[in-house]
């Protein structure tokens, strides 16, 4: 047991490090660009990309003869850890990088990799995953959007929704329904789609905290080419499973410093309110509230740092995911609703430090749904680790 | 960065595993409680001839000179055992006479500590109940060279079978450790019959019990120093052993609900006892995660070790009572019984839970740390 960082790991993150400080835009220090341009802003996110890729960090987890990093599992938590402590932008083609590409890589022809993964690498194009559907959430399987022959080609019908990137997104990871006969997870193909296509529609979802992260996708008679079918027909639950695998074995290893600073801003917002007349730092109640989202924080850490380990040792990702996801969706709603007893009806204010509180408060809601609910992350623990039988 | 045991710490752990299961198994656990002192020699000499009555006690002292992470390995077993006596009270004592002591006091006491030949135990809590060791108010006073002692302890663990009882008392503005060997004149021991009966507490009184000035442990040195990094150490062990604890509930759980049959179909296919199942596991894993985290970070003196020590047992102390708690709901009728061992793990969270500080004496430590900044 040694929970210090290897020397190369040490190297890696000196050298990321130095990276980012010579290389985050000075103007992003606020949190933005600066512009209300929505247009502009998605070109300032891909310029942001492109420059990780000329400086050798785009592909972090994939391997070197595909223009990867093959970072390890732990220098693949270090780049997450200090590109969100650098405050860095947002990586505008996560998606790609870390579930299309790796998808590809594994099951794409040689043509396929050689035709989208360069584009992934550089953010020249923005993906998207095409997986939920309005009556098909947590039981995935029974999605019903149909792709119907056409001689080689597929015609695509349906609906997608909860799509985080469609309203920026140049291409679709798509699951469709090829076999409405056979049982449900043996009907599906997943196809590689064109959101430029003619009879693409996506429409923006304005969450309950007022921004616009997800959208709706529409499909009619879209026509894709068999070149685009990723796996085999037919077989298209097997991709998506190696997808979500990518999707849960990134373990949380950034949003956790995010958390810390958010934590620390309220440490520092303690401080300077009054409760009965002292600093609310100085309240017993105050003071017990803060310490225990301190600890849960502080466990969120140690189990992302066990969790790599284990990843590391087996290179069989489990259920460690799940267990993560499920830890810090809901540490993160205590821990918001804890600032909002603490800060009081300041919480509530949309001026009140810029109202970063009561938009946190909001979008934590949505921790426990979005990824997989809680509760379908609790039935995957019992089956998976305990072994408990299958409940459905 | 490893966060995992070692090939030998696995080995250690196993073995750990392995004898308590032949030589301490629930059966045994449930005739020591009934016991006065909960102590069995033959089992303290297994216990020692493994070397774990000296596993982190130095070298020069005739101990293994581990650190705590193989300490705390150790401990899981012995929580997971439920391992009733003397072993947490003595490992406390040693971890302070070995801050403490001169190397004539370590020499005299840790020795037969490692040898399995001395058992002991810290006298701390009074009528406060408090582990701040600034609550303490039992004072010693100096006449002709010696330190003389009125009054009592409450809550002193396994005094009943101590051959040594370290008592803290207060001198002036500072502490004082004072070293009392069993049957010294004015020395009563009283039984405080408590919850879990497993871990025996007592209320020790003085009447005009004195020690030579020059036999106090701490006496040139930090006493009050020496007392914090012992609480820290016993605290981290603590903390594997809750784990322990906990994994052996969460397996039992586990293993009836696969088993228990209701509506035709095991219960552990309903959700409602599966989320309950999921839960527990996440609770016990995140506990063992604190507690090796608490335990490696002291043996690497790292700065952050008191925070870690604080957040474990804070945690700790939360986790071990739920899943305790939730092992019982899910058994059922059966879980609430005095024949089902789970009562036993049941009591062992509740006393461990207060054991060194519960979680909002941990919780108020780290706001000190972290937002006192002291």
């Amino acid at each position: 047991m040694d929970l210090n960082l290897n020397p190369n790991e040490q190297k890696f993150r000196d050298e990321f490090r130095a990276w980012l400080v010579a290389n985050v835009p000075e103007e992003w220090a606020g949190g933005g660009t600066g512009s209300e341009d929505r247009a502009e802003y998605i070109e300032y996110l891909r310029a942001w990309q492109r420059k990780l890729y000329d400086g050798g960090w785009a592909g972090i987890s994939w391997p070197k003869e595909f223009g990867g990093c093959g970072a390890t599992l732990v220098e693949q938590a270090i780049f997450q850890e200090e590109l969100a402590r650098a405050g860095a932008p947002q990586l505008v083609g996560t998606i790609g990088l870390s579930l299309v590409g790796p998808t590809i890589i594994a099951l794409g022809t040689e043509e396929q990799k050689a035709r989208y993964l360069p584009k992934i690498l550089s953010g020249d194009e923005i993906w998207c995953q095409g997986f939920s559907e309005p009556n098909a959430g947590s039981d995935l399987a029974a999605l019903g959007t149909k792709a119907t022959r056409d001689g080689e080609d597929f015609i695509v019908n349906g609906q997608k929704i909860w799509t985080s990137f469609a309203q920026m997104a140049d291409w679709c990871l798509l699951l469709v329904r090829t076999d409405a006969e056979a049982p449900k997870h043996k009907g599906i193909t997943c196809l590689l789609a064109d959101m430029h296509a003619e009879g693409v529609n996506v429409r923006p979802l304005r969450q309950m905290s007022g921004d616009s992260g997800f959208n709706e996708v529409f499909f009619s008679n879209v026509r894709i080419g068999p070149s685009q079918v990723l796996g085999e027909v037919n077989k298209g639950w097997t991709t998506a499973i190696t997808a979500l695998m990518n999707e849960r074995a990134n373990l949380g290893s950034g949003i956790q410093v995010v958390f810390k600073r958010q934590l620390e801003a309220l440490i520092a917002r303690a401080r300077t309110i009054e409760r009965d007349g002292r600093p609310a730092s100085e309240d017993p109640l105050v003071r017990q509230k803060l310490a225990q989202a301190y600890l849960e924080l502080e466990i969120l850490r140690l189990n992302t740092n066990r969790a790599l380990t284990s990843l590391s040792k087996s290179g069989i990702p489990g259920a460690e995911g799940s267990i993560q996801k499920l830890y810090w969706s809901e540490m993160n709603q205590r821990t918001q609703q804890a600032a909002q007893e603490i800060l009081g009806p300041y919480g509530q204010l949309k001026e009140f430090d810029k109202g970063t509180w009561e938009y946190a408060y909001l979008r934590t809601r949505g921790n426990t749904i979005e990824a997989g609910t809680s509760e379908i992350q609790r039935n995957i623990i019992a089956e998976r680790v305990l072994g408990l039988p299958k409940s459905y | 960065m490893d966060f995992d045991l070692s090939k030998p710490q696995k080995l250690l752990k196993e073995s750990a595993r392995a004898l308590l299961a032949r030589e301490c198994g629930a059966g045994r656990v449930r005739e020591l409680m009934e016991t006065e002192t909960g102590h069995d020699e033959g089992l303290w000499q297994s216990l020692a001839d493994q070397g774990w009555t000296g596993l982190s006690v130095p070298e020069e002292q005739g101990g293994l000179g581990l650190g705590l992470v193989e300490m705390a390995a150790v401990a899981e077993e012995m929580g997971r055992a439920c391992l009733p006596g003397a072993f947490l009270s003595t490992l406390f004592a040693a971890a302070l006479i070995e801050r403490a002591g001169s190397a004539e006091q370590r020499a005299k006491y840790l020795e037969p500590i490692a040898a399995g030949q001395l058992k002991a135990t810290v006298a701390l809590l009074e009528e406060s109940a408090s582990w701040d060791v600034d609550a303490v108010k039992l004072g010693a006073s100096r006449e002709g060279g010696r330190l003389s002692l009125k009054e009592r302890k409450l809550f002193v663990p396994d005094a009943g079978v101590a051959d040594l009882l370290v008592c803290v008392a207060r001198d002036g503005d500072s502490l004082v450790l004072l070293p009392i060997e069993r049957g010294a004149e004015g020395l009563t021991v009283r039984p405080m019959p408590s919850m879990d009966a497993t871990r025996k507490l007592y209320e020790v009184a003085f009447e005009g019990v004195t020690v030579a000035e020059s036999d106090a442990l701490g006496a040139d040195g930090d006493a009050r120093g020496a007392l914090r990094g012992a609480l820290e150490v016993a605290t981290a062990v603590l903390c594997a052993e809750m784990v322990g604890g906990m994994q052996w509930v969460l397996d039992a759980t586990v293993e009836y609900a696969k088993t228990r049959q209701q509506f035709g179909r095991p219960i552990g296919s309903f959700q409602a006892v599966q989320h309950m199942c999921a839960d527990m596991l996440l609770l016990t894993e995140s506990a063992r995660s604190a507690a090796y985290y608490a335990a490696w970070s002291l043996t690497e003196n790292d700065p952050a070790a008191r925070a870690a020590v604080s957040v474990a047992k804070a945690y700790c102390s939360d986790a071990y009572r739920e899943v305790a708690n939730r092992g019982v709901q899910v058994h059922g009728g059966i879980g609430f019984t005095w024949e089902h061992d789970l009562q036993l793990y049941y009591k062992r969270s509740k006393s461990s839970e207060t054991l060194f500080g519960d979680a909002t004496f941990h919780r108020e430590r780290i706001a000190r740390l972290v937002i006192s900044d002291e």
